[in-house]
């Protein structure tokens, strides 16, 4: 198992780490028990755009990296693109991730997902995302595996 | 410069053995099993190698030693080998423990689906299998006990000879992986009382491809690997004449260095341990008493995942191993953590320092500099560690 060099560049120069105080979203997804835990905070303007986004995570050298990569991919769209971003969209922008780190890629993704959410809930609006399994502190990343599996193969 | 602390997984050959296996790759190259003299001469090369090995683990005679491919062979032909034979038709019960190598839980596992039975007794959180739960799991149709002598992630050091004594007063065989104790704790298999146990060279600066498995006179026993009958009909294949003269002279060092080096691994493994815990918050050994390998320092570095703390010591150099789940491929950590009572969300922070014979006290005190900031950074980057350790 080995990581590419757009990966390793983004576990050890992690871009956007922290927290925004005053944000406009927050997202938490993932639990200690299963090793992974993500935590997004968004700015949003009056147009939707997400104007700033940082991140923390608690995990893998792959958890970090696709952390990293779905805040620089997220930052100055608008919301309703950014809720679009897929798993394998970070895995590619990463250059490939090892088969048994792509459950780690959809951490990412949900995390933004629950923060653009979590936003809309405030302002009164309907969500984009829905309900995400991993934002559930009992989320069980086993019922996951065989979906990650098959995407390295495609 | 690569700063090596992981002797557990594998080690660099001894330039010494390496000096003694040189003639046996392109002069004396013979097949042990030839009549002419070349034949001959690697045949008596290999006789004293087994010898060698057979005086230094405590075997009564030189045929006990069979000659393998490693400790998984070993492994897997000690399991397999013993039931085919004892219990062709399956039927019969094994005690192992839940903590063993794959190269055991796999083969376990195998005979489980081919009608046998198998009880895996847990661990204590000490570290240790204890022989009265041992005695606990015994049935009647019990065939065989097979339990590690030493752990290969927390370093723990099981009482063979009380577990094999269970074993035998109950009809059952005893088998004990030897593969990380060997010259590094005292192994007598006779004093211990054992039927068969495993070795691998590798682990003890010989060559990898070889090893041996333990296998008292008299044992019942149906090779695994079959064909034209070498290792007296139980190991089939030429013999590997210079691994079998390296792996011979790697022991000898072992036993040659046994007090003086075991002593000095001792103290670099509990300064590992003191400094770290010392200098790290929320951080302890998983076992740090009791009966251990000199050379294991298994931590716990809680609030943090392992693969980035191993990938970060990497970047700097350190070459060091982890239980976490991330580093194996697999969602679970580690079965040796869980299965001593180590929660899940702090197995993910394990990092195991395996010390070894080329490890000096500033190799240590280096690994504490780069790992103290390395720890900080990584708890100050997750959005939980405040919330789960300092309230």
């Amino acid at each position: 198992m080995i990581y590419s060099d757009k990966v390793m560049d983004h576990f050890n120069n992690p871009r956007n780490v922290g927290v925004i105080e005053d944000a406009d979203g927050v997202g938490e997804v993932g639990n200690p028990t299963c090793g992974d835990i993500m935590k997004i905070t968004i700015k949003v303007d009056d147009n939707d755009t997400i104007t700033d986004v940082k991140f923390q995570t608690l995990g893998c050298g792959a958890a970090i990296a696709t952390s990293s990569m779905v805040t620089e991919l997220c930052k100055g769209m608008k919301i309703q693109d950014a809720v679009k971003i897929s798993k394998q969209e970070v895995a590619e922008e990463l250059d490939g991730l090892p088969a048994p780190k792509m459950h780690c890629s959809v951490l990412a993704t949900d995390g933004l997902k629950v923060a653009i959410d979590d936003y809309l809930k405030k302002h009164g609006r309907e969500p984009l995302a829905g309900e995400i399994k991993s934002a559930d502190p009992n989320f069980d990343p086993h019922a996951d595996e065989d979906d990650a599996h098959h995407d390295d193969e495609d | 410069m690569t700063r090596y602390l992981d002797y557990s997984a594998t080690t660099p050959v001894d330039e010494r053995v390496l000096e003694a296996m040189m003639p046996y790759f392109t002069q004396e190259f013979g097949n042990a099993n030839s009549l002419y003299s070349l034949g001959r001469d690697a045949f008596r090369t290999l006789e004293a190698a087994r010898e060698s090995i057979a005086k230094n683990i405590g075997a009564e005679k030189p045929s006990e030693v069979i000659f393998t491919s490693g400790g998984t062979e070993s492994d897997n032909a000690a399991l397999i080998g013993v039931l085919n034979k004892i219990a062709p038709e399956g039927g019969a019960h094994i005690i192992s423990s839940a903590y063993e190598h794959h190269a055991i839980l796999e083969p376990l596992a195998w005979l489980e689906k081919h009608g046998y039975e198998v009880t895996l007794v847990k661990p204590h959180t000490d570290g240790h299998v204890y022989a009265e739960d041992i005695e606990a799991a015994m049935k009647p149709n019990t065939k065989l006990v097979t339990v590690m002598h030493a752990n290969n992630e927390i370093g723990a050091v099981n009482d063979i000879k009380a577990i094999a004594e269970v074993a035998h007063k109950h009809g059952a065989l005893m088998h004990t992986d030897a593969v990380q104790s060997i010259g590094k704790v005292p192994f007598n298999a006779a004093e211990m009382g054992i039927d068969l146990a495993s070795f691998s060279s590798h682990k003890i600066y010989g060559p990898k491809g070889i090893g041996a498995l333990y296998m008292k006179a008299g044992t019942r026993f149906d090779p695994i690997i079959k064909g034209g009958g070498q290792e007296k009909r139980r190991r089939s294949g030429t013999q590997n004449v210079a691994g079998a003269v390296g792996f011979a002279r790697a022991l000898e060092i072992m036993m040659e260095e046994f007090d003086t080096e075991n002593a000095r691994l001792a103290a670099l493994r509990d300064s590992a341990i003191e400094q770290i815990t010392a200098r790290l918050e929320n951080t302890e050994a998983s076992i740090n008493s009791g009966d251990r390998l000199p050379n294991i320092a298994p931590l716990l570095i809680k609030g943090v995942e392992g693969e980035s703390m191993l990938l970060q010591l990497d970047n700097l150099g350190f070459a060091v191993s982890t239980g976490s789940a991330c580093s194996s491929g697999s969602l679970e950590p580690s079965h040796v953590l869980l299965s001593i009572g180590v929660p899940q969300e702090v197995a993910h922070g394990s990092l195991r320092i395996s010390v070894g014979r080329h490890t000096t006290q500033q190799d240590i005190d280096d690994l504490v500099e780069a790992l103290v900031p390395i720890v900080e950074r990584l708890r100050a980057m997750s959005p939980v560690y405040t919330r789960m350790f300092c309230s």
